[in-house]
């Protein structure tokens, strides 16, 4: 490992080689040829690692390439008119005013009556009341009649939670299991968030695990938008909204949601 | 137990025993005659003769009912309501500034003070408070809308879904569905004598409807290359007798004067070098359009030629309005509605060039022009005295999207991306006020036609009614599902009338 910058400094001092940007150019250009002889030739483990290698690089190519086209593509829009109806005085602003198609789109949705229960995870996995508590058996007299359980999934609890004295606390929520924001999945717009949780409004396992504030696949939690700017009918700003998890967080270690519109 | 207070502190029993030995002074209103002179606030012409009054009797009400019998209104149905403003310094009249400076010895007696005062509208319009219908029938997103100039029960509205549409508001049903274009109908625009109806469209089409029958009248206006933006009416007073003219701004750079009856295009406007976003038709024959080039360009309407180049925005003139506005649009039709309409042409030429000269008195006999800015500023106009502005209005903290004058011509109003609109006074462009409230870009504002409230529509799915004189919200109007797009207030200021990207034509009533 170098210990100093002494190549900074020797440029510096000396100057760079009179072909020193030729040089570089050639290098370069010999790169591809160079990398296309490898995957030819390399064999083993070395090639794995060169495989490797290059995938994650294609990976990165790929995504630069459509993020050049996206811009392009854009570019093209702005002459063109948008396909929902915008007045003339919105109609060269852009895309601006795009992050709104959403609620059109949603509201005629939600105008039909029976989409208006539906959610993105219509069935969740039962969960048994094994799975989701281990009993406690510390202490001569919990052990004896074995009565305090302690929660084995993510939970959510209020801001202002404290716990029940320790004869007193049935259900303990670990520390470690215990989440307060989620990534939240707008569908319309497809843009994620990380927003604080409100509250937890349904565990459609159980109400008792709806009181206890269990995050399980399907869970319906309040969500704190207001970071998103959405408007409601009467003109006031949306604070909260609900979202449902739709991953099993126990397994995640983060709490994945898309929006309910 | 009851909780027993604590005794008093040595301190409160002194202030106590201290304010029963002296008795209170309540301030007294000295007694005093001062010479006040009313005058016109535009022209600053005298009001009557000099008078003394008392003091004690200078409010705003008693000085309304003298200067009405100064004038020789006597009668109570004929007198106007006024409004008077400080004759110190800026502001409204107030009664106890006067009684100070006379208190302190700023004005005598002998001093005669010069009260500026204006007329009101004769009428009162109420701010809207309910709404009245809310009527589907367009297939897409209303974008634009205009009540009819003789009536508020006719509305006319452009949708997203190729129809113009005219609305009973009496009733709150559709009457005419007015189908022809093949693209979106941006402009609806009436003409100022109620008899013609003009929409322009995606289709880069005008088309002329009959809005009593809800027929075509002809066929379509070709001519543009791209869509319509903006429709203006010729005013009636210029126009020659059974040949109406209108204006047409496009995307295509240029603005077409056509023939409403023969269907030919009269002039093409070109020169400017970006899309036209507004063209106004000015009272005295000039026209006005805006461009997002950044220019605003006069053209004289006999013979298209460009008379001025207004070069001072930075960015997009996105509206223009004229100090003329709501006269030019009204033409003959007053507040008085059918009742008062001349029958003769003649006699309605008249009327309207009354109308017409009436509201060019606050501004000194001239039209005023705002223009709107992406830049974030407006600038006041006087275009025939000099292609410089008077005032740059600057305040607004985003692009502000649509301007409009009061039908008094006394103040502006401007709705701007910010979520703020902001009053402006007419006169020499200064800034009044900021009316807060909406939580997303104001699209559009529209005055009522006693110019004492005002209603913006924004992307928050609300309307508000302000009141003009005070800055404060007079009503909030939710009841739109989504962004509203396009607001009028009827010329007789019975009704409001509002649509959007929910699709329902909303009239709002008092």
């Amino acid at each position: 490992m170098p210990q100093n910058e002494y190549m900074e400094r020797f440029t510096k001092q000396h100057g760079k080689r009179l072909d020193h940007e030729e040089r570089v150019r050639k290098r370069a250009a010999r790169e591809t040829h160079h990398a296309s002889k490898q995957a030819q030739n390399l064999t083993g483990l070395r090639a794995k690692l060169h495989q490797q290698k290059r995938h994650k690089e294609k990976i990165q190519m790929r995504k630069q390439i459509k993020q050049q086209e996206e811009k392009n593509v854009k570019g093209a829009e702005d002459s063109g008119p948008s396909s929902t109806p915008l007045p003339s005085y919105l109609l060269d602003r852009g895309k601006e005013t795009n992050a709104k198609a959403l609620s059109s789109a949603i509201k005629n949705k939600r105008a039909e009556k029976a989409a208006k229960f539906s959610v993105p995870l219509p069935k969740v996995r039962g969960i048994s009341e094994e799975e989701m508590f281990k009993v406690v058996k510390t202490g001569k007299k919990t052990a004896k009649k074995s009565w305090k359980r302690m929660i084995t999934k993510p939970t959510f609890v209020g801001p202002d939670f404290t716990r029940r004295p320790v004869k007193y606390e049935r259900f303990i929520r670990p520390m470690g299991l215990r989440y307060k924001k989620a990534n939240v999945t707008h569908p319309e717009l497809g843009v994620t968030v990380q927003l604080p949780i409100i509250s937890v409004k349904k565990n459609p396992q159980s109400p008792m695990y709806t009181q206890l504030g269990v995050l399980t696949k399907g869970t319906i939690v309040e969500v704190n938008v207001s970071e998103l700017g959405m408007v409601t009918a009467g003109g006031k700003v949306v604070w909260g909204r609900w979202a449902q998890v739709t991953n099993n967080c126990e397994n995640d270690g983060c709490v994945n949601a898309v929006l309910l519109v | 137990m009851a909780t027993v207070l604590p005794p008093p502190s040595k301190r409160q029993k002194r202030d106590d025993a201290a304010r029963a030995r002296d008795p209170v002074e309540q301030p007294t209103i000295p007694e005093g005659l001062q010479r006040i002179q009313f005058r016109d606030a535009d022209t600053g012409a005298a009001q009557g003769p000099v008078v003394s009054v008392s003091l004690a009797d200078l409010r705003s009400q008693n000085l309304s009912l003298l200067l009405n019998s100064l004038l020789g209104k006597t009668d109570p149905a004929d007198r106007l309501p006024y409004r008077f403003y400080n004759p110190l310094g800026d502001g409204e009249f107030n009664q106890e500034q006067i009684i100070k400076a006379y208190v302190d010895g700023t004005t005598t007696t002998e001093l005669q003070l010069n009260i500026p005062c204006r007329a009101e509208a004769v009428f009162k319009v109420k701010a809207v408070t309910r709404c009245s219908a809310s009527v589907s029938g367009h297939g897409e997103s209303i974008l634009s809308a205009q009540f009819s100039p003789a009536t508020s029960s006719r509305l006319a509205t452009g949708s997203g879904d190729k129809t113009a549409r005219i609305w009973d508001c009496d009733t709150g049903t559709p009457l005419h569905t007015l189908k022809g274009h093949t693209g979106w109908v941006l402009a609806v625009a009436w003409s100022p004598d109620d008899g013609v109806l003009a929409t322009g469209s995606m289709d880069n089409t005008v088309r002329l409807w009959d809005p009593e029958k809800g027929t075509p009248l002809g066929g379509a206006l070709k001519g543009h290359t791209k869509w319509i933006t903006s429709i203006c009416w010729e005013p009636y007073h210029l126009r020659e007798p059974g040949r109406p003219r209108l204006a047409s701004a496009s995307k295509d750079y240029t603005v077409r004067i056509w023939d409403a009856v023969s269907g030919h295009t009269d002039m093409a406007l070109t020169g400017h070098k970006g899309s036209v976003t507004t063209v106004k038709w000015g009272g005295a024959g000039n026209i006005y359009t805006a461009s997002q080039d950044r220019t605003v360009k006069i053209w004289t309407s006999a013979t298209g030629t460009l008379l001025h180049t207004l070069t001072a925005h930075a960015h997009w003139v996105n509206h223009l309005a004229l100090s003329t506005d709501h006269v030019l649009r009204t033409a003959y039709h007053d507040h008085q509605g059918r009742k008062a309409v001349p029958d003769t042409v003649d006699a309605k030429r008249k009327k309207a060039k009354e109308r017409y000269d009436a509201a060019l008195a606050p501004a000194g006999g001239v039209e005023r022009l705002v223009s709107a800015s992406d830049d974030c500023t407006m600038y006041l106009w006087e275009p025939s005295n000099s292609n410089k502005p008077l005032q740059r209005m600057v305040g607004h903290q985003k692009q502000v999207n649509h301007v409009t004058f009061s039908p008094d011509g006394a103040t502006i109003a401007s709705a701007g991306f910010d979520n703020h609109v902001k009053l402006w006074n007419a006169k020499d462009g200064k800034f009044i006020s900021t009316l807060r409230g909406h939580v997303g870009p104001v699209y559009q504002c529209a005055f009522s036609p006693d110019s004492r409230l005002l209603v913006s529509a924004s992307k928050d799915t609300t309307l508000k009614a302000w009141d003009v004189r005070t800055g404060k919200l007079a009503e909030n109007l939710p009841g739109h599902q989504d962004e509203v797009f396009a607001v009028d207030w009827a010329p007789d200021g019975q009704r409001v009338g509002s649509g959007g990207q929910d699709k329902a034509v909303r009239i709002w009533r008092n």
